[in-house]
């Protein structure tokens, strides 16, 4: 795009006095605004996708119309079995997340603020965070039961440490300029940890959230394909299993909204936290 | 109350940063530290406030701090270091929240010092909404909160331009007139020590020690109509320090 304008500019002839524009060799490398691109987007390849199962180019049974999805989410809803399946799910993914995010950050404050939880904690966390927690699913069955137990368990496990690496490094992040301010002016530690160092690591913990969230939505789907009764999960294997494709679907899209609902609230969080920052 | 840094010697790994450096605050004084960059300025600041401890020698304080003095010593830093989650007000509620004051006495306080460092209107902005200059009244307010025996300033007005130092500088002599506070104020800026400086102590190059010390006796007010006759005391103390300077750029750090 800069070249263009810089190539326009550059053929510019001079006028009577030999006089010429300076060649514009700015802009570009700037990203404006474009408004609803992105539903366009969207609406297009559903409309194509659409069109092409109509039209029989696309096999019902490779990938069903998106109607078809339509139809297998409208009577999920119908039945209420959407209640249902939603409500176990959610269940699990706010009380393994939760749990897991307040043990993250508490063990991810002291892995930032003393040095034998730094020495003690931060090898055992690096060696564990790159384990896939799926792995794992078989031991939490036996330790917590395959009822919700092991479930619940997969998703703490799976954003405990996530969140860990994101607090202490937020921590490690604090403006020492800003410690020793409150040093100076005589603060105790207590306060300087909870005026000063919670409050600026905060912007490094809430994007560990971003992270985390995700990694709970996955690792909800892959805990409630076993043993689950109701849950999107649960939902999603059933429908695979039977090769009700518009059911599959019907659940992807489920996950997906759900995701972007969880990323939207965090926005919403970060700009009531994060305000001083804009 | 008086601030006495006695025959200070401070290394970092190898390197000797300060060696043997005394001197003395007085009540009411304010004493300016110049030196040539690296020459341990900055860190004998820390040690006279308690921030970092000499190797050798002692910071000693004697007499009474003031009556209700929250922080004898309190430091003003060239970075501001405002909290930038809270606002002008938040910030200077910040240093007495830890001293068990009322509520009431202490929006009471908060009032006050905002009003004589005018800054009443700005109580509830942001950090980020001022300018670097407003941001370093904030940081002059907050000092003045706790009632400081003496201010310990590390180049507060050098992160600012040169418009907005003089407008300080200006409120920092009429803030001094009314107050008779005393300072140690470490800067690299000559014309700021000859306008503010009792005394100025010229520090040599690495390792630090103390080179000459300058004694001015014009009053802090009058100054800014003498600037002549400053100059002259400027180009004096520069003298001392050019050739050390000139070494200290030449050299190859290996502190960070």
């Amino acid at each position: 795009m800069s070249h263009e304008a810089a190539a326009r500019d550059t053929a510019n002839t001079p006028d009577d006095a030999g006089q010429r524009p300076v060649p514009f060799r700015g802009g570009g490398f700037v990203h404006r605004p474009l408004g609803p691109v992105a539903p366009v987007v969207f609406l297009a390849i559903l409309a194509l996708w659409e069109l092409g199962s109509r039209s029989g180019f696309i096999s019902p049974i490779a990938l069903p119309a998106p109607s078809a999805a339509f139809a297998a989410l409208a009577d999920l809803f119908k039945t209420g079995m959407l209640w249902k399946h939603l409500g176990a799910s959610l269940y699990r993914l706010a009380l393994g997340w939760t749990l897991g995010s307040l043990l993250g950050i508490a063990v991810g404050l002291a892995v930032g603020l003393f040095s034998l939880a730094r020495a003690g904690l931060l090898p055992l966390v690096s060696a564990l965070f790159p384990v896939p927690k799926i792995a794992l699913l078989p031991l939490f069955i036996i330790w917590f039961g395959i009822g919700e137990g092991s479930k619940v368990a997969t998703i703490l496990f799976g954003t405990f440490f996530p969140t860990v690496i994101a607090t202490y490094a937020g921590v490690d992040n604090v403006d020492r300029g800003l410690i020793r301010m409150g040093q100076s002016f005589g603060l105790g530690w207590l306060s300087i940890v909870r005026k000063i160092i919670v409050p600026g690591a905060m912007p490094a913990i809430l994007s560990g959230f971003r992270i985390s969230a995700s990694i709970a939505i996955v690792l909800l789907v892959a805990a409630e394909m076993i043993g689950a009764e109701f849950g999107i999960g649960a939902y999603i294997l059933m429908a695979g299993a039977l090769f009700a494709l518009d059911q599959l679907i019907a659940g992807v899209a489920l996950l997906s909204v759900l995701g972007l609902v969880i990323a939207w609230l965090i926005g919403k969080l970060e700009k009531r936290l994060l305000s001083w920052r804009m | 109350m008086q601030l006495t840094l006695h025959d200070i010697s401070h290394r970092y790994g190898g390197t000797t940063v300060l060696d043997g450096v005394s001197l003395t605050v007085d009540d009411g004084e304010i004493v300016c530290i110049v030196g040539p960059s690296g020459c341990g300025k900055s860190t004998l600041l820390r040690i006279a406030g308690g921030l970092e401890k000499p190797d050798g020698g002692a910071a000693l304080l004697s007499g009474a701090a003031p009556e209700g003095s929250l922080n004898p010593l309190t430091y003003i830093f060239q970075d501001f270091a405002l909290l930038p989650w809270r606002t002008v007000e938040g910030n200077v509620s910040l240093v007495l929240e830890d001293h068990g004051i009322a509520a009431s006495e202490r929006a009471a306080i908060i009032a006050d010092v905002l009003s004589r460092t005018n800054l009443s209107d700005f109580a509830r902005a942001l950090p980020r909404q001022l300018s670097g200059g407003m941001k370093q009244r904030v940081a002059i307010a907050r000092a003045l909160a706790v009632k400081p025996a003496i201010l310990l300033m590390d180049e507060p007005l050098s992160a600012l331009d040169s418009q907005t130092r003089e407008l300080l500088m200006d409120d920092l002599v009429a803030l001094w007139s009314r107050e008779r506070f005393s300072a140690c104020y470490v800067t690299h800026n000559l014309n700021e020590a000859v306008r503010l400086g009792r005394r100025i102590i010229v520090l040599s190059r690495r390792p630090g020690r103390i080179r000459d010390v300058v004694e001015i006796d014009m009053p802090l007010a009058e100054r800014v109509d003498r600037l002549a006759e400053l100059e002259l005391l400027q180009r004096r103390v520069w003298d001392i320090m050019r050739e050390e300077a000139r070494e200290a750029d030449r050299e190859i750090s290996d502190v960070a």
